[in-house]
């Protein structure tokens, strides 16, 4: 139990698990992670969800298979993950080595209203990993354990997923550009060069 | 219950295989139907074209604008029944504007044995139509493939999100009786 130990910032967290982030290409879901990814390492080599709940884990797999050589890290919500849930077992059945996933847990939908989320109470999303067939998962809860995050989602073989149990709120949001395909054009011209 | 042997409409899974390979899709993902069998059977046996199982068919819209984004082509295998699972995931292609190419075999149609599969196949249309995406019916075994090949162009070309209905005539109609 954390014992009211004081929770961790999600964009410091995000801060330092993309430290070492290289040449990663990297997914957000919707809402607060866009944001969040938006706010601390902005490439063009970022996809930046703007909806479809549930798929930037799936799409991360996608873009896993289609570039093996390069490190994929998919950063998404706790709803986010529990809306999609079923992936992880698609993602262990694949073991794809250049996936990682982290999922910033605050245990609540905040966009929303701050309701509470599944993982505020009976839900383990590390644990449904393993059970998923993952092998490789962490929960972070203290400073030394996100000190280990950027580690842990990059210096190993993947596939692997990282829990940061975070505290609300978050700083002023930014936002990328709504523009679907000019999102696609920048991604697909980083990574593929203009074909 | 039985799966109908499939008559004279088994051709079309070569077709479609064949023009797979034409099209340069390497990922197939699936939530399986025993009309999909044969053509599922062929993309697993060949080592050029990765076959992922899903565990529901919206994980398939996410992987093909995750695959897209990486410069692979991707297409989603599903019964009717899945195309409900895939509505709210239909908005990342319509945003994006990515190729999204679905092959759905179609229940819940002429001579559908199970009641509970009527809603959904009377619905695959209109509901995809209402998210944008492209319907092509085949209603005859010839259909598939003239319609496959050109939903893969209307996706890869001009980033839509397709659609090819494989109408229950052309599969066959699962046996439910004892």
């Amino acid at each position: 139990m954390s014992g009211g130990a004081k929770k961790l910032e999600r964009r410091n967290v995000l801060a330092r698990a993309l430290e070492v982030r290289g040449d990663a290409l990297v997914v957000s879901s919707l809402g607060t992670s866009t944001y969040d990814l938006f706010a601390i390492s902005p490439a063009p080599e970022n996809a930046y969800f703007w909806g479809a709940m549930g798929l930037a884990v799936p799409a991360g797999l996608g873009l896993a298979i289609a570039q093996p050589e390069r490190r994929v890290l998919v950063v998404a919500g706790d709803g986010e993950m529990m809306m999609g849930i079923g992936s992880l077992s698609v993602i262990a059945a694949q073991a794809p080595e250049n996936l990682s996933i982290l999922i910033l847990d605050n245990e609540m939908f905040e966009e929303t209203g701050a309701q509470s989320g599944l993982s505020a109470s009976r839900a383990d999303i590390a644990q449904i990993a393993l059970g998923s067939g993952f092998e490789k998962t962490m929960v972070a809860r203290g400073e030394d354990d996100v000190a280990r995050l950027a580690d842990f989602l990059f210096a190993q073989p993947g596939p692997v997923l990282a829990v940061a149990k975070i505290g609300p709120g978050s700083d002023e949001p930014v936002f990328p550009s709504m523009d679907g395909p000019e999102l696609v054009r920048t991604f697909r011209n980083a990574v593929l060069g203009n074909r | 219950m039985s799966q109908a042997p499939a008559q004279a409409g088994d051709g079309w899974s070569e077709q479609v295989y064949s023009l797979i390979k034409e099209a340069g899709i390497s990922l197939v993902t699936t939530v399986p139907d025993a009309g999909l069998t044969r053509l599922l059977n062929m993309c697993n046996g060949d080592e050029d074209i990765h076959v992922v199982t899903l565990s529901t068919e919206e994980e398939g819209i996410g992987m093909a604008y995750g695959a897209w984004l990486g410069g692979t082509r991707a297409l989603l295998c599903l019964q009717s029944s899945g195309t409900g699972n895939c509505i709210n995931g239909l908005a990342l292609p319509a945003f994006a504007r990515s190729p999204c190419l679905m092959l759905v075999t179609m229940r819940g149609q002429e001579g559908e044995g199970n009641p509970a599969q009527l809603p959904m196949g009377r619905a695959v249309k209109p509901v995809f139509e209402a998210m944008g995406v492209t319907c092509l019916e085949a209603k005859t075994e010839p259909d598939v493939a003239a319609f496959f090949k050109q939903g893969a162009d209307m996706a890869f070309s001009d980033g839509k999100a397709v659609a090819v209905l494989i109408a229950q005539q052309v599969i066959g109609v699962k046996s439910f009786s004892k």
